[in-house]
């Protein structure tokens, strides 16, 4: 019933290019997420402060990033610019796309977390003669961190798996990688099993890294 | 010298503020007293320039609160302001919450805004507190912690606003004190207060306020001891 013989050895023979294309795949995901928490704090403050054009922008952004595939948010950036005549690397298809989806997310973390934030704290601060962008900057955009590091911790993790969806536009990183040498010696399921437990390992380390991150940050 | 004239202030179509003119000298204490709503906390607001007004001016040793050209972040250096809800912020420490202001306002050094920091913190007795966080201080505390914030900043004057409102019964006598302290050394305060025993004991002067408009103002004896218009006699009597 069950006459399937497992390869180990090809497998565990190539662990070092997997193990590079799993830096890749993090340096991928590390990327997308600091231009996600820029764009995600604009449009955030945007949202909570504009009107207009602006505000119509960073909400459509916000929606479509939370309501749609994520899959479909990289074919957009893949295939429809494609169409347009816009031809972009994998590397910058899904850098964009992830940083896209998370700025998306990020934005209504941020929104909650400045909302947590009582007026009169930026009043305090204004009154001691603060500009607005210190009383931000100083004030209420450190205690926002707080709020929304662990949501910030997540969509990492979010962001180093759905990196994966990369090998459909052809992007080199952990997965593609995996399928590119798994279709070369036909031990898929030994490829994927492992590679599974390189993404376990990443996942892993990002988040106690994050913990002790946070015990360094957050003394009060 | 802070100069307010014909002050009118609105909330939307909710007129607050209804034509307030107002002197007050260096080295004056100032208390102001009234029923909650009747604008006192306003017209703090006014003054430095955290709240908007609709007509009339305010004049901060001559210079116009309000006007376009007026660099207010410059100005409100010259005004400390403490809160009602002592607003310490919750991820500095308090040395930090007392020197950030000096550092990056004022632009002092880290060692000049450490020192001035630590002096201040221990004028208002939190000298054994400098690396404490918000969070493990008391109510009074905190705002004793907001008083030294304000005063590391040198200000002419101080605002306080209703400074002991939200604090248990038994920190009140704290926070007081390090008021009453301040105007000893003669600060220019101008103090909002439900504290009577306050405004009669510390204040040169009490101005009654009803209703958007400073309704009597005059020294502590005159107003506990001899008040002339019905509405302060009133709330005085609802008071005690």
């Amino acid at each position: 019933m069950f006459d399937y013989n497992f390869h180990w050895r090809p497998v565990l023979k190539n662990i070092p290019d997997l193990l590079e294309a799993a830096a890749v795949t993090l340096q991928v995901a590390v990327i997308s997420m600091v231009i996600g928490i820029l764009i995600g704090l604009v449009l955030a403050l945007t949202r909570m402060h504009l009107s207009g054009p602006a505000r119509w922008i960073a909400s459509t952004w916000v929606e479509v990033a939370r309501n749609t595939p994520a899959l479909f948010q990289l074919f957009f950036f893949g295939f429809g610019l494609g169409a347009m005549g816009v031809h972009l690397s994998p590397y910058v298809i899904v850098v964009s796309a992830l940083s896209f989806n998370c700025a998306g997310y990020l934005a209504e973390n941020f929104r909650g977390g400045f909302q947590a934030i009582p007026t009169t704290q930026f009043r305090a601060a204004r009154s001691l003669g603060m500009t607005v962008w210190q009383s931000y900057t100083r004030i209420i955009i450190p205690q926002v961190f707080r709020i929304v590091y662990h949501p910030i911790t997540n969509q990492m993790v979010w962001a180093v798996l759905m990196s994966s969806l990369g090998m459909l536009v052809g992007f080199r990183e952990l997965s593609g990688e995996t399928q590119a040498l798994a279709s070369r010696t036909y031990r898929i399921f030994e490829y994927f099993a492992v590679t599974a437990v390189i993404y376990y390992a990443v996942v892993k380390i990002i988040l106690a890294g994050s913990r002790l991150l946070a015990m360094r940050l957050f003394r009060y | 010298m802070i100069e307010i004239r014909g002050l009118e202030k609105f909330f939307g179509n909710l007129q607050v503020l209804k034509g307030v003119d107002l002197d007050v000298r260096k080295g004056e204490v100032l208390s102001i007293i009234g029923a909650s709503g009747s604008g006192k906390s306003t017209l703090l607001y006014c003054i430095n320039g955290l709240e908007p007004i609709q007509k009339g001016s305010i004049k901060v040793d001559g210079t116009d609160v309000h006007a376009k050209s007026t660099n207010i972040n410059h100005l409100r250096q010259k005004m400390g302001m403490v809160f009602q809800q002592w607003n310490s912020f919750p991820h500095l420490t308090a040395l930090e919450n007392v020197a950030l202001a000096p550092k990056i306002v004022k632009g002092m050094s880290k060692a000049q805004a450490r020192d001035i920091a630590a002096k201040q913190l221990e004028h208002v007795g939190l000298g054994d507190k400098l690396d404490a966080y918000p969070s493990a201080l008391s109510g009074g505390q905190q705002q004793r912690l907001a008083i030294a914030r304000a005063l590391a900043m040198e200000p002419t004057y101080m605002l306080f606003d209703e400074a002991t409102s939200a604090l248990d019964p038994e920190l009140v006598g704290e926070v007081l004190d390090a008021m009453r302290l301040l105007a000893q050394e003669g600060m220019t305060m101008i103090c909002v207060t439900h504290e009577m025993g306050f405004a009669r004991d510390v204040s040169d002067r009490v101005a009654f306020v009803h209703e958007g408009i400073i309704e009597e103002i005059d020294t502590p004896t005159e107003i506990f001891g001899a008040p002339k218009s019905d509405l302060l006699k009133k709330f005085l009597s609802n008071i005690r």
